[in-house]
Parts: C-alpha cells; sequence; structure tokens
C-alpha cells in the first residue's frame, strides 16, 4: 500500500502511522454534553466505501494527513494536510 | 534417458549430484529433475497422505509431485521442487515423507486405508474421544502424513529484502513477456523483466516451433541481450513475482543462490517490494492433467512437461511413450518424440476429429481408464468404443488442457471468467489497477497471439506513462488455433487423483458433495483439494469441474475458490529478511554505556534502550545486595544515574505556553522563566497518558520531559494535537533526547558535589528547588535542572550528548570520592517507590488523574485535552480503584507486583478482587516490602488490613493500606 | 581543570570498506533545526541566504554544500548543518541545538544505491533521486535524513544512540551488494 504525503510525495506504508477516522478533527466544545462527546470518542461509521481517516506520515517529514480512501477497492482518493483541513472547518 | 543432440544443457559441463544416498552424472542447466529423469529415476517422493510412490509430473514451479529437501543439518531446506532446483556440484538432495526409505515405505499401510482417509477424514474422525487426540491421532498424524521436516535449529543462511521502482514491471519473461519488455524499453520506459525461472523464453525454451525464422530459444536468447544491454532495463532471473498488492506494490521472490555451491556471501533468497507504475502479467499458463484411475503412478506426467524434457533438457522420460489427451497441442509432444527416435506406443485422444499420423498410432474417442507397474507405471488400459485394451508403457504423457497462470490478477479481490473457446478461466480486465495481461495466461494460447498481446499490452501502459514509442515489428511465429473439448475425469471405478499433492480424488470431490459441502470454498476446506503448496494449481479447474458435475451446475456458476498471495511458497525467512537477530529492532545506547559495562553492570532493555540494572561493588553476590548498597548511598550520600533515556522535547514558539495549557491538565503559560513543573497529560478520553517535568528555559522556549517508554507516543500526540487541533497556534517541537546527556545527581552531597566541578556557585538562591537554567561545565556548555526523582536533594545535569562519556565517568569518580557512586535502575525503582512516585507500572492506560489522587491537577481554569471526559460519572469516586501504599504485617514480609488485594478474610475468588499491586521493593531505608497498588476506594481505607494474593507464585501476605508516599512524607529532604 | 573529552557517535564503528563501498563518519559539524515562525518563511529564508549564503530549502531538496548546508527535515523543519547559526535566524524560527542528536555517516561508491535499497522504501537511482534531493525515511526500523551529496555519495543521519544499528545494517547491506556483484 502507498501514500501520498502532501509534503514528501507517494510513500511505501511503512512510513505511516494508523490513528483512525477523521472525525477526530472535529473536536467538540468542552460544554457540549455528553453524547456528543461520546460520539466524538467512541462511535465510528464502518463504512463500506469511502472513509476518512488520519494518518501521520510518522517516518517521514511528520505531517498528519487526511486519507479519504475505499476501503472497498482500497483505492486512496485524496490525502490532505490535516492542519489545512482543520483550518478549513474551523 | 538422455537424447544426444537435444537440449540446451551444457554437455561439456557435467555435474555430480546425490539424490536419497547415491551419487548421479548431470549437465550445467539441468534442474534436480531432469537430472533424475536422465538418469531414469522414477519414484522421487511419497504422497502426503497415502504415501503412494510418486514421480516427477511437471516441469515448472507447479510441481505437485517432485518435492525433496535440499541440504542436512540447521541448513536443510524441505518441500524444494526438484523441477525448480537447479543441480550444482555438490548437491545433495533427499526424498522426505518415507520411512525408513524411498523404495520400501511402511507407511504407504495408509494406501490400504484409503477408504477411512477420504474426504472430510480429519473431521469425522479426530472428533472424538478428546482425548485420543493428543495421545494418539496428532502423533500418529505428524509421523505418517506431511511434507518435508524443519530441522528445529536456527536458519543459519542470510535473506535479504530489496525494494525497486519501476515505471513498468513485466511478469514472466515467455514470448509476451520478452516483447512487451522490449517494446517499452526501447521506448526509454524504465522496465523490471521478472521471470522465476533462470532463463528467459518461457515455453520457447522447451518448445522447437521458430520465432522470427530461428529457433524459438535463440529468438529469446536475441533478446535478453539486447534488453540486457539498456540501461533502463533490468532482468530479474530466478524471481517470482508472488503476489499483487494496492498501489502498484508488487511481492517479488529472488532465488539468488540455491543453484550455487558456492554462495560467495550472498544471500540464499532476497525478497523484493516491486513498485510498478504499470504491469504487465505474461505468466503463461499450466497444463491440467485428467483423472482416470491410478492417473498418479511414476511415469505420468504432463504433455508439455515431457516435451520441455526432451527440446530444453535433452532427456526422453520414457522408451514407450504414450499419451492421453483431449486437445491439439499434446500431438506436438508426440510429434517432437517422434523426431527425437522416441518410441511412442500410442496417442489416446477423447475427440474423434483428429488427424491421422504415420508415425504413431492414434485411437479417437479414447479414453485411458486404469494404469498398473510396481514402482512406476508399466501399462496403460484405454477404452473405446470398442472396448478396453491394454498398451506396454513407460511413460504417459497427459494433457487436458491449458489453465491460464492468472493468479496474481485476483490477488485484490478480483474473480475470473469461464471462457468456453478454452475450458478455463481467463482474467478480467482491470481486477489490479495498472495491470494487464498478454499472452497465455490471458488465454491466448498461441505464440504469435502471444507476441501481439505483448506488444499491444506495453503500448497500453507506454500510453497511460504517456511515453512515446515507435512501431515495433512482430515476429514470425507459430499461430495454430487451439482445439480442446472437456475432459476432466474418465468414468469408472477406483481412485482417480485430482490434486496429487494434498492426495484428493474424484471421490472425494463427489463425497464432499453428496454431504452438501457443495459449495466450491467449503468443498476445499472438506477435501483439502487446492490447500497444497502447490494451492491447487494443477488440481483447481478440474476439481470444480468435478463438483459442477456432481451438484448438476455449470462451472461458471459454480465458481472458483480465492486466489492469495503467494503464487509460490515464500519462506518466512524471505518475507521477514533483515529483521533476523539485531536486525529485529535497532539499539539504543546511552553515552554512558561503556562505562556502565565496564563495571560489570548488567544492561537491560528498557523500550529499545539498554540502561544498567545494578552496579555490582566487589564482594556482593547478589543484585539486591547492589540494590540495597546504592539506595542508601542517595539516601545517605550522593548517588549518579544516566536519565538521558527519558524523552525530552523542545517546544518553542508565540504559542508554545498556550500550547503545553492545551495538553497538560495543569498550568503552564504561569510558569516563570528558569523554573521547572511538573506535568501531567490525560489522553482525550480521560485516563492518564504521561507524566513528567517541563522546563521554562525562556519566554517562548520550554523543554519537555516525557517517561522513557512514552518519548516516541507523546511526541507523535503532541503533534497531533497541533497539527490536527489547534494549528493556529504558533509553536513547533523537536525531540532533543538525543541531544542531552542528562544524568541524575541525588542525595544529600549532591550540591557539594556540583559545586565542586562548575564555576557557578549553587545555592537554595540561584539554584531553588525546582529551579533550572544553563551552565557551564568543565568549559562546556550545559543545563542543570534542580528536580528529583527520589525525594532527595537532587539535580539533573545536561551536556550535548558528545561530552556524556566524559562527564559520566567524572560525576562517578566525584561521587565515589564523597563516598557515593553510580546507581541503577532497581535502586532508582526502589528509591521511587519510597516516595511514592508514579511510574508506567501505575499510568498503565486505565488510571485517571482521581486515581492517582492527581485530580486537583486539572485546572479549572482552562480546557485541556481529556479534561471534559475526566469528569464523567464513574471515573471519580469511591467505586474507582484508587492508589495506596502497602506493607506487609504479618509473618509472610514479601510483597509481589501483579498480585490481587482482598479484604481481610474474604476468599481469593475474581469476584472479591479489590485492587492489585503494580511496584514493589524492599526498601533498606524503612527495612522492609513497600508496595504500590490500586484498592477499590483505597483512599479512604489507610489503616486496613488487606490480604495479598499472588494466585502465580503462591504466595498470601497480610498487608496495611497507607498513604503511598512512604519515606519523609512532608517532602523536606527535596527542598534541604 | 580537566576538559570534558568528546566523543563522536560512531566512534570506533568506523570508517568500512567493503569492495570498493566506504562507509565514514561526518566531519563533526554544528547542526541546528530551524522552524519558521508563523508567516516567517521567506523572510527567514532572506536572512539565511544573507548570512549561510543559501536560501531555505523547498521540501525534499537541500542547499548550499559540503560545510555549509542546509538540508530540509521535515514538515516547517530545516537542519542547518555547518555554521554556527547568525544571531538574527533566532527571529524568525525557532532554533534548536541538533549537533549531537545525529549520527551522520557518508555511503560512498559505485552501487551505493544498491546498498540503500535494501534498506530505504525509496527510489535512490541518481535519475530521480538527484544530487541535492533529500527525503526523511526509514532505514529498516530507523528514521533517517537521507541526502544525496555527491554523483555517488550520500549522507546518512540516523538517532545518534542507534549509530551502531545504523553501521550494522549498512554494512551488511554493502557486503551483500559486494557478493552480488562478485559472483
Ligand atoms: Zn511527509
Amino acid at each position: 500500500m502507498r501514500l501520498t504525503c502532501p509534503v514528501c510525495g507517494e510513500r511505501d506504508r511503512r512510513e505511516f502511522y494508523y490513528m483512525g477516522d477523521a472525525v477526530a478533527l472535529r473536536r467538540p466544545d468542552p460544554e457540549a454534553g455528553d453524547a456528543v462527546w461520546d460520539d466524538y470518542l467512541h462511535n465510528r461509521d464502518n463504512p463500506a466505501g469511502v472513509t476518512r481517516d488520519l494518518w501521520q506520515h510518522e517516518g517521514g517529514c511528520g505531517a498528519w494527513i487526511v486519507v479519504t480512501r475505499n476501503t472497498m477497492t482500497h483505492e486512496v482518493l485524496e490525502t490532505a494536510l490535516a492542519s489545512d483541513v482543520k483550518g478549513s472547518v474551523g | 534417458m538422455r537424447i544426444a543432440g537435444k537440449g540446451l544443457v551444457d554437455r561439456q559441463a557435467p555435474v555430480s549430484f546425490r539424490f536419497d544416498g547415491h551419487t548421479y552424472q548431470g549437465f550445467a542447466g539441468d534442474t534436480l529433475a531432469s537430472a533424475l529423469l536422465a538418469n531414469d529415476i522414477r519414484v522421487v517422493a511419497r504422497s502426503f497422505k497415502y504415501h503412494r510412490p510418486r514421480g516427477v509430473m511437471g516441469a515448472g514451479s507447479e510441481e505437485a509431485n517432485a518435492l525433496v529437501t535440499i541440504g542436512s543439518g540447521a541448513a536443510q531446506d524441505p518441500n524444494v521442487r526438484a523441477t525448480v532446483q537447479e543441480i550444482y556440484e555438490g548437491l545433495e538432495a533427499r526424498p522426505q515423507n518415507c520411512w525408513p526409505s524411498l523404495t520400501v515405505d511402511l507407511l504407504s499401510v495408509n494406501d490400504l486405508a484409503a477408504p477411512f482417509l477420504g474426504a472430510g477424514f480429519y473431521y469425522k474422525t479426530f472428533m472424538w474421544p478428546r482425548a485420543f487426540w493428543e495421545k494418539l491421532y496428532e502423533p500418529v498424524i505428524r509421523r505418517s502424513a506431511g511434507l518435508g521436516a524443519l530441522s528445529h535449529q536456527h536458519n543459519p543462511d542470510a535473506y535479504e529484502k530489496a525494494f525497486a521502482f519501476c515505471d513498468l514491471l513485466v511478469i514472466g519473461g515467455g514470448p509476451a513477456g520478452l516483447i512487451a519488455a522490449l517494446t517499452a524499453a526501447r521506448a526509454g520506459a524504465d522496465v523490471i523483466l521478472a521471470d522465476e525461472d533462470s532463463l528467459f523464453g518461457g515455453r520457447l525454451n522447451g518448445d522447437v516451433e521458430t520465432v522470427g525464422g530461428m529457433p524459438g530459444a535463440e529468438w529469446a536468447q536475441s533478446i535478453v541481450d539486447e534488453l540486457e544491454a539498456m540501461p533502463n532495463v533490468r532482468l530479474m532471473r530466478r524471481t517470482t513475482v508472488t503476489g499483487a498488492y494496492d498501489q502498484g506494490t508488487y511481492g517479488a521472490l529472488e532465488r539468488v543462490a540455491h543453484h550455487l555451491a558456492d554462495r560467495g556471501g550472498q544471500p540464499l533468497e532476497c525478497f523484493w517490494r516491486i513498485v510498478a507504475r504499470r504491469a504487465i502479467l505474461c505468466a503463461g499458463a499450466i497444463e491440467r492433467p485428467i483423472a482416470f484411475r491410478n492417473n498418479d503412478r511414476p511415469g505420468i506426467m504432463t504433455a508439455s512437461a515431457v516435451r520441455t524434457y526432451l527440446n530444453r533438457y535433452g532427456v526422453a522420460p520414457g522408451r514407450r511413450i504414450t499419451l492421453f489427451a483431449n486437445n491439439d497441442d499434446a500431438h506436438r509432444t508426440a510429434r517432437d518424440l517422434v523426431d527425437a527416435g522416441v518410441h511412442i506406443a500410442a496417442v489416446f485422444d477423447s475427440r474423434r476429429d483428429v488427424p491421422e499420423s504415420n508415425a504413431y498410432p492414434i485411437y479417437r474417442g479414447a479414453e485411458v481408464c486404469n494404469t498398473s507397474g510396481r514402482r512406476g507405471l508399466e501399462s496403460v488400459t484405454f477404452r473405446t468404443a470398442s472396448g478396453e485394451d491394454k498398451v506396454e508403457t513407460d511413460c504417459l504423457a497427459v494433457s487436458g488442457g491449458w489453465n491460464p497462470s492468472l493468479h496474481l490478477t485476483c490477488h485484490m479481490n478480483g474473480r475470473p471468467q469461464w471462457s468456453e473457446a478454452i475450458q478455463s478461466f481467463v482474467p478480467v480486465e482491470g481486477m489490479v489497477p495498472g495491470l494487464d495481461t498478454a499472452g497465455a495466461c490471458r488465454g491466448t494460447l498461441t505464440t504469435h497471439g502471444a507476441l501481439q498481446e505483448g506488444v499491444a499490452a506495453a503500448q497500453v501502459a507506454l500510453e497511460a506513462l504517456g511515453i512515446a514509442f515507435d512501431k515495433i515489428d512482430i515476429p514470425e511465429a507459430e499461430d495454430a488455433p487451439y482445439r480442446v473439448s472437456p475432459l476432466w475425469a474418465v468414468a469408472g471405478k477406483g481412485r482417480a487423483w485430482l490434486d496429487f499433492q494434498n492426495d484428493v480424488t474424484v471421490k472425494d470431490v463427489k463425497q464432499a458433495a453428496k454431504e452438501n459441502f457443495a459449495s466450491v470454498e467449503h468443498m476445499k476446506r472438506y477435501t483439502t483439494q487446492g490447500m497444497s503448496p502447490d494451492q491447487g494449481k494443477n488440481s483447481n479447474v478440474a476439481a470444480l469441474a468435478v463438483l459442477a458435475d456432481a451438484t448438476g451446475r455449470g462451472i461458471p456458476e459454480t465458481g472458483t475458490t480465492t486466489f492469495r498471495p503467494p503464487f509460490v511458497p515464500v519462506s518466512i525467512a524471505a518475507m521477514g529478511a533483515g529483521a533476523q537477530g539485531a536486525g529485529f529492532a535497532p539499539q539504543r545506547f546511552t553515552t554512558s554505556h561503556a562505562a556502565s559495562v565496564e563495571r560489570g553492570a548488567p544492561m537491560i532493555e528498557a523500550g529499545l534502550w539498554y540502561r544498567p540494572s545494578y552496579f555490582p561493588a566487589p564482594g556482593e553476590t547478589t543484585w539486591r545486595q547492589s540494590c540495597d548498597r546504592e539506595v542508601n548511598m542517595v539516601r545517605n550520600a550522593v548517588g549518579v544515574c544516566d536519565v538521558s533515556t527519558l524523552g525530552k522535547i523542545d517546544i518553542q514558539g508565540p504559542d508554545a505556553g498556550a500550547f503545553l495549557d492545551f495538553v497538560y491538565t495543569n498550568m503552564f503559560s504561569t510558569l516563570k522563566v528558569g523554573r521547572t513543573r511538573y506535568g501531567l497529560m490525560l489522553r482525550e478520553d480521560g485516563t492518564v497518558m504521561d507524566d513528567g517535568t517541563t522546563a521554562r528555559l525562556g519566554e517562548t522556549h520550554f523543554v519537555m520531559t516525557t517517561t522513557t517508554a512514552a518519548a516516541g507516543p507523546v511526541m507523535r500526540h503532541l503533534e497531533y494535537v497541533h497539527q490536527c487541533l489547534c494549528p493556529e497556534l504558533d509553536v513547533s517541537m523537536i525531540s532533543v533526547t538525543e541531544q542531552w546527556a542528562q544524568f541524575a545527581v541525588a542525595g544529600p552531597q549532591s550540591r557539594a558535589l556540583l559545586n565542586a566541578l562548575v564555576d557557578e556557585d549553587i545555592n537554595d538562591d540561584t539554584w531553588p528547588f525546582m529551579g533550572c537554567g544553563d551552565i557551564i561545565i568543565q568549559g562546556v556548555r550545559g543545563r542543570l535542572f534542580r528536580i528529583s526523582f527520589s525525594g532527595e536533594h537532587a539535580y539533573e545535569i545536561a551536556v550535548p550528548s558528545r561530552f556524556g562519556n566524559g562527564l559520566f565517568r567524572e560525576l562517578t569518580a566525584r561521587a565515589e570520592a564523597l563516598g557515593g557512586g553510580l546507581y541503577g535502575m532497581e535502586a532508582l525503582n526502589v528509591l521511587r517507590i519510597e516516595k511514592g512516585f508514579i511510574t508506567h507500572a501505575e499510568i498503565h492506560g486505565r488510571v485517571t488523574a482521581f486515581d492517582i489522587g492527581m485530580e486537583r491537577m486539572v485546572s479549572q481554569k482552562k480546557d485541556c485535552i481529556g479534561k471534559t471526559m475526566s469528569e464523567r460519572p464513574g471515573l471519580n469516586g469511591p467505586e474507582r480503584e484508587q492508589l495506596v501504599g502497602l506493607k506487609p504485617i504479618g509473618p509472610v514480609k514479601q510483597l509481589t507486583a501483579g498480585a490481587h488485594l482482598f479484604e481481610k478474610g474474604a476468599a481469593p475468588t475474581r469476584e472479591n478482587a479489590q485492587g492489585y499491586t503494580t511496584s514493589v521493593g524492599f526498601s533498606p531505608t524503612l527495612d522492609g516490602f513497600l508496595g504500590l497498588g490500586f484498592l477499590r476506594n483505597g483512599r479512604a481505607r489507610h489503616g486496613e488490613e488487606v490480604m495479598m494474593v499472588d494466585h502465580l507464585r503462591n504466595l498470601t501476605t497480610r498487608c496495611k493500606v497507607c498513604d503511598p508516599v512512604f519515606f519523609d512524607p512532608e517532602g523536606g529532604r527535596v527542598r534541604g | 581543570m580537566a576538559e570534558l573529552l568528546a566523543k563522536s557517535p560512531c566512534e570506533g564503528l568506523l570508517p568500512k570498506e567493503v569492495d570498493g563501498l566506504t562507509l565514514s563518519e561526518a566531519k563533526r559539524a554544528t547542526m541546528t533545526s530551524l522552524s519558521p515562525y508563523r508567516g516567517q518563511e521567506a523572510v527567514l529564508s532572506d536572512v539565511l541566504k544573507t548570512e549561510h549564503g543559501m536560501a531555505l530549502p523547498r521540501p525534499n531538496r537541500s542547499a548550499g554544500k559540503e560545510g555549509a548546508r542546509a538540508v530540509w527535515f521535515g514538515q516547517r523543519q530545516v537542519m542547518l548543518i555547518g555554521p554556527d547559526p547568525a544571531v538574527s535566524l533566532a527571529d524568525h524560527a525557532a532554533l534548536t541545538d541538533q549537533s549531537d542528536a545525529w549520527a551522520v555517516v557518508l555511503l560512498e561508491g559505485e552501487g551505493a544505491e544498491d546498498v540503500l535499497a535494501r534498506l530505504v522504501p525509496l527510489d535512490l537511482r541518481r535519475e530521480h533521486f538527484k544530487k541535492g534531493h533529500t527525503a526523511r525515511s526509514q532505514l529498516q526500523h530507523m528514521m533517517v535524513s537521507i541526502t544525496r551529496v555527491g554523483d555517488a555519495r550520500f549522507q546518512i543521519m540516523a538517532f545518534r544512540s542507534m549509530a551502531k544499528t545504523l553501521v550494522h545494517e549498512l554494512e551488511i547491506a554493502m557486503k551483500g551488494v559486494a557478493a552480488r556483484r562478485a559472483s
């Protein structure tokens, strides 16, 4: 498997650390309530299809990356710097 | 029998080798299989289950019968296919799965017990009685069924892994692969051509047909010569591409030195990870057998293998050869044999419309229905419309048609489709992104077609790569149509083999269907068909045709099993190459390593680091003696310990303070420059992640320390929080763990030691408790932190790592002069337990700030990672197991870590467990064992007696619950 | 007063020579990581140019030459190797001394790419990884910085504490490549 780091370019999967769903980027307000925090921390979709998750190019430049990929075909559709994605969702 | 004047082997280069204890001669270029056939060796193996004698069946990597063991001792290599093993001077091969010998195999009694060993045998027989499994079934099975054995010793051979990159990977170097590689290479593409054979050319080396007017093998060599001269081409011989993976990654096994008597330091094998922008599969096709009664006798081979042995190796596998076929291709074998002067006794063709021959009798509409012979084929019985008859023969060449080697196209979950025309499966396009197919693996079974498709596939790839190309002339080649009429199994009684390697017969497959294991995946598992090392390459299509017939469905509806990597067996050693021995993980050494080893300190692994356990003094015979002395030394004089392995992270930027406020539960933006503060870090779910001190070296400059174990995860966490949660903060981090060699100097004499070492005056004003700053040590700029992990007046002194060794030795000498010395991990642990300081033994991933009594460190003035969730119900109350101290009070004085805690008098059962111990040690300071642990509602239970039960070590100790700070609870010593 | 003795990361481990391939330790140099403050990349680049004669390198590139080199080292991070950093750099970037943090070795000779192909999952062939190109990647299990500093010369940096493993891995690969060439 290969992923394209927006900084370094296409690299072998072994250079990356996998974290999980990119929902992690949308950290709720501290007062958002138990249900919202429960969702944020624990509840994840398990899509047969397109998913977005967070990887770190730990063995490379260190950038955290949002990877959009298809769990059925293993196709990687898009990669973007997490800091850019976070910046755009606020 | 060797045929004069035939073959590509080097008759000028005789090679002697040994098989089954005897010495034989072959020639350079022979495989073990061809050399054995040349020496008229027919029985080379015993079958997996029934121990039936077996001979060479094919001539390629798919060989199902001729498995042997190469070498002996630690390096012995079992299950080597004799058809792949090239001979070399002194090669030693042994038959396997036979006892006591190949010719007299007593375990062939299994063959007589065959009625009991049929489909589902394992499931039916070994279910009950249960006790029989270990005592009887398993040992018997181990002994009698199976393949070659491992040596049970460490493998001394070297293996290698490597990475390669290319524009185009061509898999298979037959006519399609050669011309595809040539087309792409001439256009300037970066090409890798891999073939599992030692010789490029594929079938051209086993056939007499010409290409471009010259013998096929010569044409292949001419293309190889051209490719070899091109800098943009890498030719990989003896390299099997074993798997297709995501994003154009392919695995490939290169057999580097299996064919060499003297390896000259080369690895035995190399496992390649090849990244290809495009790939073309030109893997050819495998000829399939036909099932008929006793079709497994030595001497029965595929027709193409017989042709290959004749044309490539100059070997006739028999003197009176018969053929049995359902297609035209097999007749070429007969033609070539006759041309070489080998006697053809008969050709049986199941079809009626077969052309005549003057050279040998052809029986139309004929089927071979049985064979006989004691240790090899002696005669075949065949059936025509006019009845049954018998012919004497010592070799039967069988062809049931060709199965395209499309396996790699299915490695990413693709399924092939059925072709009526060739009566086999052919690949569906696009099943592996970027991979096209050409030639026989695509179902195109003529040389001309293969060449045409090779060029076309290369052009498709070049277009996709954006590389311009010139027209390439396709050389003239054989283009005879391939005609085949389905024939999978000849009707009749007796056992007719489908899967030779796993001893699965037509009857077994029918039996599976009858017992309703009618899905192909169920049939496979029930009968074990296709589960042998050849992974069903020889048997899959025929087996599912038989299953389709038995279940009354068509073959396409029956479907196929799943093709998975690897395409050929790959040793674990090759896949794990580079990770043997010291390659398993990097070793990390501190700058004081050599000095510690010189002192005789046993070094223990702490993650990847090596740290001294203790420093034995003369006369000390146990680690406890050393440990007790070292603890006393720190409490009474001064001790020195290398703490460089703790993570150190440089954090800088205008928002560094704000960032630390967010990752730590407590405030750091308010910390004064020149001061250090203990910090607690939570995970977002509210559990404790790590702890450590962070020093403020400047207005926008902090240095965080982490525990040794968490250095990597904390760095990753900090980057995650910054990049993913608050990228607006202007802050940057870099690890400085390796930059600084840092040593703890602890004990009442620590300040005296340092004052004698540095120019600056260290006192309570210049370096108060938790103070920090730069300091010059013998001309070197370092850092000094007044922090303590022992509860004593202590410092940590850091210098750039190149001076670490020097400073460590200097500190050691000075400490010893003051009645102190070095201390190791054991003493460090006792010192911190005496003080109730936690490590990852306590913050093990399930405890909250509340559990360790630090809930007040979660600041209410700000948000931080983990704060919200740490306030959840259930994480802060009497129901929690809380950190406590434990002291033995009964006759048993020992405590152990990992033991469970129970109320006094309660039965020590799981239901009654109230907590557990995490860290224990013998305290010379307090003269007894001390323990840290977690106890339900523990803080309210100080003074209570509990019972510590260690079920593993069979230990029960009465304990008193107390505050976890056993020693100097007021903290006077650290400030004094 | 006695001076503290300095020890290099690869002391006692290098040099090594195998069939024309050499592995040696780079001369000790001051190494300073530069992480530009927000929006300061351009100014930092100008200051670097003025003070040390090279602009801030883009990702996967290095600038300068032997003795004064700036090597891209990660996201928003450049390693200045050689000169003591000009004080004015600190106005625009976080500066961290890394002089002692890395074992720096030089792999040189025909076939150096083949050696690295056994350890690093990158295409380091000359046509793809030219002089001045750099990459952060892994060598076996170690995080490394690799820079082509000559036609057949690579600078490889790994954590100082891993120097022994670094040399061990490279030596095995060098021997493997040499053995293949000999056969
Ligand atoms: Zn990257």
